[in-house]
């Protein structure tokens, strides 16, 4: 499971610096990169706290 | 009760931030609690501010290039053999070191400079993050001269962002490293895909012409009417000693002092070249888009929003929480030093309501960069005190920590030493006319350690050398 979460949040950092590279080269219009990006900043947003800082803590720990 | 039952009150009591003790073994951190710390630290909703400003001034692309190289590595170099080194030992804070070698009374004048300026530091975090989403919601952000803001929407925003930034730093260390975690990998990539996606605006179709543009539309080396030139120097210097307070001023032992090793302090590195280069370099990009589009002086939220909509938008909100984050953590433990009874948690709750209120009064914020270069003037010669009472002193028969030895509260050869290298590097600052103050950070610094080290062999008694033995404890 933590595999596939991790899977779908690095799917939403290529969303967010990928579509970039595609304005640059010409080939895709600011408008959708931007919606790309903004998809690809909900995607790493939502998923990324259950898993970057490992397992939970108790904070006595 | 269990331990997930506890109150937030309790919760918030068993945080233990060592203040006035060192950090034990069994607490140190993992070089990637640092790095994503550093990572989301140094890039904040500021970076849109400074990296317009190479471009504004006019600084050659060669110079840009070649200054922010030079200057990050030099400001990496200084967390690295200066600050985490000296943490690393002590695994104290600056401030109860200091109190060790000054005693209380210095102490709580260096406190109270701390506190304060972590306040409005914080502040111009938690505004920065609002002119975004005041942006986002359509509502005019105050002026940088208007005095307070009286529109309860714009209110509302500051206090929405203060609770979240208040109560994370409020938890301490852990959680504010935590929080930075979250942002850290993301951030970096907003700023990169802007600065990527707003080159064929200017002209840039591919690699090739990047150099050229750069050289003619972007960094051009005139600046716009009425602004000074900056050189190779200026970047150098900036990107070196910009968070100087920070490393040869030591204010992050509060931070290394829970890294495992020294060494840890080139996590900084990460900060410095994403926050640092990468960031000032895209901003900068964003900058020249701005100009050619007629803005003549672009807000961070303005630049964020061209380059990357909504997501850029969001992206100055974050950044100026996980700025502001540790900043408040600093604060707390700052205003804790002036008042140890209290609990460090309750301390930076008071200190998260201050920078919150503060926030609302625009014309105090807009002064933040002379707050940095008093502190820059103000840290960097405790910086050099420092280093020299935990190095040089026990090397020349010294005696270090000298205000705990003698259980004196007022240690005149340090206050002497320290108002003596703030007027040398003022004086300094007027003759050579320099930009900032924090341009006099490496003098300061060096006449701060040269002023304490000859007075103390000067008036540190002979008898009372003999005494009193070095202490073992740090």
């Amino acid at each position: 499971m933590k595999r596939l979460v991790q899977s779908v949040s690095f799917l939403g950092l290529g969303l967010t610096l990928v579509p970039s590279l595609f304005v640059f080269a010409g080939t895709l219009s600011l408008e959708h990169y931007k919606l790309m990006m903004l998809a690809g900043t909900m995607i790493w947003l939502c998923t990324a706290p259950f898993w970057v800082n490992g397992r939970k803590k108790n904070i006595e720990d | 009760m269990t331990k997930n039952k506890l109150s937030l009150a309790e919760q918030m009591a068993a945080v233990n931030e060592y203040e006035r003790e060192p950090v034990p073994p069994k607490k140190v951190k993992g070089f990637k609690s640092f790095v994503g710390m550093v990572a989301s630290e140094h890039i904040a909703g500021t970076e849109f501010v400074i990296g317009p400003l190479f471009v504004l001034h006019g600084a050659a692309a060669s110079d840009v290039f070649l200054g922010l190289l030079v200057g990050n590595i030099l400001a990496t170099l200084s967390w690295a053999l200066v600050c985490a080194p000296a943490a690393v030992k002590t695994r104290l804070t600056i401030f109860y070191q200091l109190e060790k070698i000054c005693g209380a009374g210095p102490v709580a004048i260096y406190n109270f400079v701390n506190g304060l300026l972590y306040c409005v530091a914080a502040a111009a975090m938690i505004g920065v993050s609002a002119s975004s989403i005041g942006l986002l919601m359509n509502i005019d952000a105050p002026g940088l001269t208007d005095l307070y803001t009286s529109d309860p929407l714009w209110i509302l925003i500051i206090f929405g962002i203060g609770v979240v930034i208040t109560v994370v730093a409020t938890f301490g260390f852990d959680r504010v490293s935590r929080f930075a975690n979250i942002f850290a990998p993301w951030m970096p990539l907003v700023f990169l895909a802007s600065g990527i996606a707003m080159l064929p605006t200017l002209g840039v179709n591919n690699v090739s012409e990047f150099w050229s543009v750069a050289e003619t539309k972007i960094w051009t080396g005139t600046p716009v009417a009425g602004a000074t030139q900056y050189t190779f120097w200026h970047i150098l210097i900036f990107a070196w000693l910009c968070n100087s307070a920070m490393h040869i001023g030591l204010g992050d032992m509060s931070i290394y002092r829970y890294a495992k090793k020294a060494t840890y302090g080139l996590a900084s590195g990460f900060g410095m070249f994403i926050g640092h280069f990468m960031a000032w370099v895209a901003s900068g990009i964003l900058c020249a888009v701005a100009l050619q589009e007629g803005i003549s002086n672009p807000s961070p939220g303005q630049i964020a929003f061209m380059g990357a909509g909504v997501a850029g938008a969001i992206c100055v909100v974050i950044a100026g929480w996980t700025t502001a984050n540790p900043t408040i953590y600093r604060a707390g433990l700052a205003v804790q030093g002036l008042m140890p009874r209290f609990k460090r948690w309750k301390v930076t709750v008071v200190v998260g309501v201050t920078a919150t209120l503060l926030a609302c009064f625009p014309a105090i914020v807009s002064k933040l960069d002379q707050f940095l270069g008093i502190y820059a003037l103000c840290a960097s010669p405790v910086g050099a005190i420092v280093l020299v009472d935990i190095y040089v002193f026990p090397k020349m028969g010294l005696i270090s920590n000298v205000a705990f030895e003698k259980g004196s509260k007022f240690n005149s050869i340090f206050m002497m030493a320290w108002i003596f290298s703030i007027v040398a590097s003022y004086i300094l600052y007027e003759l050579t006319n320099a930009d900032f103050y924090f341009f006099m950070a490496i003098p300061g610094f060096i006449a701060g350690g040269a002023f304490y080290l000859a007075l103390s062999l000067v008036f540190q008694k002979k008898d009372y050398r003999k005494e009193v033995q070095p202490l073992t404890d740090s």
